[in-house]
């Protein structure tokens, strides 16, 4: 992996971005996986995050990062604009998943998505056993106050980019940090990271 | 070093000007410019004085040079004691040796606005030409004249490339205009809780105080200076106007909610009932000592004409078009004065430009003043854009 302390998603993503590409990362965060892409890869990225404590400390770590909203602010960028678009742990977040992927495909003519598979086993497990939305550990907030508005799954996704005639180039499934088979993730994958293109 | 080498101007305001006006007669750091300055207008001024204040030293290779732009009734004494109110620089916490805009390592320079009344040329100048003070004959100038003044003066002295030019307010509008128009001199820009353009309440807020100092009969038309009256009454109404949009509401009620100035109860008249009256009528009274009334006119127009997008056919991407230029822009939640969405606006064109922007709302009960304030949030990532990539 290309940047160590990076959590498992970011790290895969990062080893697969191209030297040099221009990336825009939706969701940034503090900017940790923008800083490992522009020290280890030179890429132009820049980044769009909703919190502003966030954005202030990426601007910290001189990092070209926008306050926003991908739900809204997705629109003001360009058709092409970058090479790649990254969106990471976010898409559950917004209001319209379905819109925001066609807004990644037309920044960038390919994106990553990565999610919290909701169709994991101790998700399962805690809606057949116990009835109640699922406390995890990636889903760690009760549900009254989890910014997760739109909780999907691996198979769930697929359906989403096959409805929409958009093209898997990759996809990964981490258990924890250990990758897990395309045939077991909709069970075991805790995350899913998919490389989408235009199809 | 530099600056022994220019023609230093010993005493700016004659005899006359300083009797004409009641601002005290001081002296300013200045060089007259070696060029005419044309300005955007189509007049020019011929041999323009600029006043400028500079700290930190210039480093071998002069790349180390920041350029502050100020706000409309800011100045060039950004860290240094002013000279007429004996208070400290209006950024003194921020510019300094070890600060957030290093003076150790940094060579910052500010420069008084063209139009202005602190030692840069302005309406309450002697005109060469008829050896009184220009009043109402000064041209018309823009936030576009004021930074080619700034530019003219940088390469006098010898500086010709800016590894950051920052503003907040009226500086972050020159700050833009830096980066619009010498985006081969600027390696960044920081703007701060600024605008692209004026808008229509911008521009009805000036319209009032300028509508103040014309209707006070002290004002003569603008030739008050030889006279011994000064607009007091109509500048002071301006500031007042004015000041209120630099605040919040919010800020306001905690500040001053209802409570009464020095009584216990309300007079039933017209007097300074409430501490919020006094605040006022104190900020009013106090401007008119440190500033002149017709420079409130000229920069407030100045201001008002301000469209970054205006010479773009309204496109205000075309005016970043390629620009190699790194944008960092700071807005605060509670100014209405120039809004989030106007920073968003500019984020907006500067992605469509494909330039590389940074942008954050952060949060501050104080208003558009917030950025004069203590923010260490916004100290911080101002030192992180300053320092990114160096």
């Amino acid at each position: 992996m290309s940047a160590p302390g990076l959590r498992p998603d970011l790290a895969l993503i990062a080893a697969q971005v191209p030297a040099g590409a221009r990336v825009l990362d939706i969701g940034c965060g503090d900017g940790t996986l923008m800083a490992a892409l522009r020290d280890a890869k030179a890429t132009d990225v820049r980044g769009l995050e909703i919190d502003p404590a966030n954005v202030a400390a990426a601007m910290e770590r001189g990092l070209a990062v926008v306050q926003g909203d991908a739900d809204r602010d997705l629109a003001d960028y360009p058709d092409d604009a970058f090479d790649i678009a990254i969106l990471s742990q976010t898409l559950q977040t917004s209001r319209r998943p379905d819109r925001v992927v066609d807004e990644l495909l037309r920044i960038a003519p390919r994106a990553f998505v990565s999610f919290p598979n909701f169709a994991h086993w101790r998700v399962r497990l805690a809606l057949l056993w116990g009835g109640r939305m699922p406390v995890t550990r990636l889903l760690p907030v009760a549900w009254y106050e989890t910014p997760n508005i739109h909780h999907v799954t691996v198979s769930d996704f697929r359906d989403l980019v096959a409805a929409k005639n958009i093209a898997v180039e990759g996809a990964w499934y981490l258990n924890g940090d250990k990758p897990t088979s395309d045939a077991a993730a909709s069970w075991r994958a805790e995350h899913a990271i998919f490389l989408i293109a235009r199809g | 070093m530099l600056r022994s080498a220019l023609t230093r101007l010993p005493h700016p305001l004659s005899p006359a000007q300083a009797m004409a006006t009641r601002l005290q007669p001081v002296r300013h750091n200045q060089v007259e410019l070696d060029r005419p300055l044309p300005l955007d207008s189509g007049a020019v001024l011929a041999r323009p004085t600029i006043a400028y204040e500079c700290y930190g030293p210039l480093n071998e290779a002069r790349d180390n040079v920041i350029l502050i732009c100020h706000a409309l009734t800011m100045d060039q004494y950004v860290a240094s004691t002013h000279p007429v109110t004996g208070k400290p620089g209006w950024w003194s916490k921020v510019v300094r040796p070890g600060g957030v805009i290093d003076t150790d390592r940094y060579h910052v320079v500010c420069a008084n606005v063209i139009g202005s009344c602190l030692g840069s040329s302005g309406p309450a100048s002697i005109d060469p030409a008829t050896g009184v003070p220009f009043a109402m004959t000064f041209p018309v100038v823009t936030i576009g004249d004021m930074a080619r003044a700034q530019a003219m003066l940088l390469d006098q002295l010898g500086i010709a490339r800016l590894h950051a030019v920052i503003g907040g307010s009226m500086g972050g509008m020159q700050a833009l205009t830096w980066a619009a128009h010498y985006p081969d001199r600027v390696d960044r820009a920081l703007i701060i809780a600024s605008a692209a353009r004026h808008s229509a309440q911008n521009i009805a807020f000036h319209e009032v105080g300028r509508q103040a100092i014309m209707a006070d009969p002290d004002w003569q038309g603008g030739d008050y200076y030889a006279s011994g009256r000064v607009p007091v009454k109509g500048l002071s109404v301006a500031r007042m106007a004015a000041h209120i949009t630099y605040l919040s509401e919010a800020g306001l009620t905690e500040k001053f909610g209802r409570q009464l100035q020095d009584r216990e109860a309300k007079t039933f008249g017209f007097d300074a009932d409430f501490q919020v009256e006094s605040y006022l009528r104190h900020q009013g009274i106090s401007f008119v000592d440190r500033f002149d009334a017709n420079s409130y006119l000229y920069i407030t127009r100045a201001m008002d004409y301000f469209d970054l997008a205006d010479p773009h056919g309204g496109r205000l991407a075309d005016a970043f078009r390629q620009s190699p230029v790194r944008f960092g822009l700071v807005s605060f939640d509670s100014d209405w004065l120039y809004p989030t969405s106007e920073s968003r606006r500019i984020v907006q064109a500067l992605h469509a430009a494909g330039a590389q922007a940074s942008f954050v709302e952060l949060s501050s009960p104080f208003g558009h003043d917030a950025f004069l304030l203590d923010s260490p949030e916004m100290w911080r990532l101002m030192a992180g854009f300053i320092e990114a990539g160096r």
